[in-house]
């Protein structure tokens, strides 16, 4: 939600209703830990967690940007640095 | 009836009864009618307020389905100034990780862009780890800081030296000198940063040395914008009025000196702006139910103009937070609930 107010500008009730559109979920799951830990670490978005393979930092970012069809800065460097495309 | 436990703008405790409380939240809401000539609360905003104050719990919190972004200033030195030994990059996570942050925010200790701008080039290596170890969106914040630029810390007369010796050209001429200077440094900081991946740029405590401040804020977001569309860039403010020290400058076309929240969001919503801090004062002699209704009116008329995300500043000495080094969190989440809820905001 803090990307789409961010850098689209979006108001709380819209950043709220598109993110939980994209992921299939309803408003109120998206404030929700126990939710949102599953959906994390299905769609390797991060989470925080002690076990093998967690998927962190720019990983995650560029997981972010792909699922919820946003540009983040750093993935658009990051992919242009190493001619990578996804 | 059992009084209701409460504080004054400083922080002290203060035992009201429930109409002096009501007498204070109608006086506080009149007061920023009279000031901004904004509408006043409706009789179901102001009996809620009064239900917040009653609640007899000492933590309170936003009724489910209306949580918000959260959004910082000087993030990087919160956990230092406790006497904790950490850095940068491990402060931003310990935000991330232990206590949720929405947002990170890197910054330097001395929070303005014109001491940033020499060592910008030492800012980037903790903007790149940053970057790799987290997965929030990153800003980098500090202050126009318009007093940076006048004599003996600047270059330009000092405006506070002119104006007393009756000297308002020559002021008005130092005040806009210092705006050139301000935005080429906030857009030079500003651009390294978006240039090396940060997700947003924070200019913040903008106001705070009147309308020339403003002004700089306002032609630094406008410069980035057209530079960098698709850069965020969130603009807080120091306080509710935007004092007239130059008295002239205007941003297409409005005169800035005098401009409550409810203007101050247009402005810089016609910047490019993408989210918006209101600053509302406290008053330390008064108490939080005044302070509290005060601070709702100004910003509920904020956020019902605003097209873009309103961040209000709930943070110590304003928008109804009492101005102490150690927040009492019983007027903290009051505050928080209280804007939140009656001002339908986007974040704090």
């Amino acid at each position: 939600m803090a990307r789409l107010q961010l850098n689209r500008g979006l108001r709380i009730d819209a950043a709220k209703k598109q993110v939980a559109d994209q992921l299939g979920l309803a408003v109120r799951d998206i404030a929700d830990p126990i939710v949102m830990s599953e959906v994390r670490e299905d769609l390797n978005i991060f989470r925080v967690s002690e076990g093998p393979g967690t998927v962190d930092g720019m990983a995650a970012k560029i997981n972010i940007a792909r699922k919820l069809d946003i540009e983040i800065n750093c993935v658009n460097l990051f992919k242009k640095r190493t001619g990578l495309a996804f | 009836m059992a009084n209701i436990l409460t504080r004054t703008g400083d922080g002290y405790h203060l035992e009201m009864t429930e109409d002096e409380v009501r007498r204070d939240i109608d006086k506080g809401i009149q007061d920023a009618v009279d000031r901004a000539g904004v509408a006043p609360l409706e009789q179901d905003e102001i009996q809620h307020l009064l239900e917040i104050f009653k609640c007899p719990d000492k933590i309170v919190g936003v009724e489910s389905g209306k949580e918000v972004c959260l959004s910082y200033d000087g993030m990087a030195s919160k956990i230092r100034r406790a006497h904790i030994i950490i850095n940068r990059v491990q402060t931003l996570q310990v935000f991330e990780r232990a206590l949720a942050a929405d947002s990170l925010e890197l910054t330097h200790i001395d929070y303005s862009y014109k001491p940033v701008k020499p060592i910008v080039g030492f800012e980037l290596p903790d903007l790149d780890l940053v970057l790799n170890s987290t997965v929030a969106p990153v800003f980098y914040g500090a202050m126009p800081n318009l007093g940076l630029y006048s004599q003996p810390d600047g270059p330009c007369p000092n405006p506070a030296d002119l104006l007393p010796l009756g000297k308002i050209e020559e002021a008005r001429r130092s005040y806009e000198a210092a705006i050139e200077l301000a935005v080429s440094d906030i857009v030079y900081v500003a651009s390294q940063m978006y240039e090396a991946g940060v997700d947003g740029i924070n200019i913040d405590t903008v106001g705070a040395a009147g309308d020339a401040d403003f002004l700089a804020a306002l032609l630094a977001t406008e410069k980035l914008k057209r530079k960098y569309p698709g850069i965020g860039i969130e603009m807080g403010m120091a306080g509710e009025f935007v004092l007239g020290m130059h008295g002239e400058l205007t941003y297409q076309g409005v005169r800035l000196a005098g401009l409550y929240p409810q203007d101050q969001v247009r402005m810089a919503e016609k910047a490019g702006a993408t989210i918006f801090g209101p600053a509302i004062n406290i008053v330390t002699s008064g108490s939080l139910p005044w302070n509290i209704a005060r601070s709702v009116t100004f910003t509920k008329a904020c956020s019902a103009v605003s097209s873009i995300p309103v961040h209000a500043n709930l943070g110590m000495g304003v928008c109804g937070i009492p101005l102490a080094l150690t927040v009492p969190v019983d007027a903290l989440s009051r505050a928080s609930k209280a804007h939140v809820e009656i001002c339908r905001l986007d974040g704090l």
